[in-house]
């Protein structure tokens, strides 16, 4: 299961994750960052307190975007991942490409 | 200790696999972040099998036995689709993903970071991989 909450805060809009993110339900996710962009926004904030699980699928997903982020000015990043889920970022080396914060005052005070 | 699963090739089938291994670890030798990062490699191997050598076909299984000995944990993985050896693929590099804007190929990084050992064979039809994690002593 997976829900995104969609908000605004600090000139970002943030995606809230609640729930578990595999192949079944990663288009979810590639959809609700496609609107952001879509819609023109320069600030996206993940957030992942509620977050319980990620596999490559919805990794995938982020790293899709990093390309065309950077040509684009177009800023993503991360906070408040669990600890065992930001393990997985770390695996990969993801932590290396996308900016991950605590939380959402250190993503906003960057 | 032997936990067998039957896993139908359609990825809704993933939560229930999730369940099946976290309950099947309870009382295993691992702590939290190694129980998530198990559950995970054995998860992307299955979604691989689900989604290239079954086409997603829900009449179409995938075989899990989980065999806990003292020493380590074997993932068995079984199925009868288009043999995919794991030990044969190039992961790609983070690098290439992210410019090829692949969606793919990051679950067999993971794989192999996290696993200790990887074995596949195929026989008479019958794919079998077997991932392998060991206690520290």
């Amino acid at each position: 299961m997976l829900r995104i909450e969609k908000t605004t805060e600090n000139h970002s809009e943030i995606l809230s994750l609640f729930g578990e993110v595999d192949a079944s339900n990663s288009v979810i996710l590639d959809e609700a960052i496609q609107e952001l962009v879509d819609g023109g926004s320069k600030s996206i904030l993940i957030d992942g307190k509620n977050l319980e699980y990620i596999s490559s699928a919805g990794l995938g997903v982020f790293m899709s975007y990093l390309e065309d982020f950077q040509e684009n000015g177009i800023s993503m990043k991360i906070c408040n991942l669990v600890p065992r889920v930001f393990e997985v970022f770390k695996i990969l080396g993801l932590d290396q490409l996308i900016p991950i914060y605590r939380d959402r005052a250190a993503a906003f005070a960057d | 200790m032997k936990y067998r699963l039957n896993i139908a090739c359609q990825t809704s089938a993933l939560s229930g696999l999730r369940s099946f291994i976290q309950q099947a670890l309870v009382g295993v030798a691992f702590n939290d972040n190694e129980k998530h990062q198990v559950t995970l490699a054995v998860e992307e191997v299955c979604a691989n099998l689900i989604i290239h050598s079954h086409g997603c076909n829900p009449q179409e299984s995938i075989q899990l036995e989980i065999i806990d000995s003292a020493e380590k944990l074997i993932f068995e993985i079984s199925d009868q689709g288009k043999a995919f050896n794991i030990l044969n693929y190039k992961s790609p590099d983070l690098k290439e993903v992210m410019l090829e804007k692949r969606k793919g190929g990051l679950g067999i990084i993971l794989v192999k970071k996290i696993m200790d050992e990887i074995e596949f064979e195929s026989e008479n039809g019958t794919n079998t991989c077997r991932l392998i994690k060991w206690f520290q002593s």
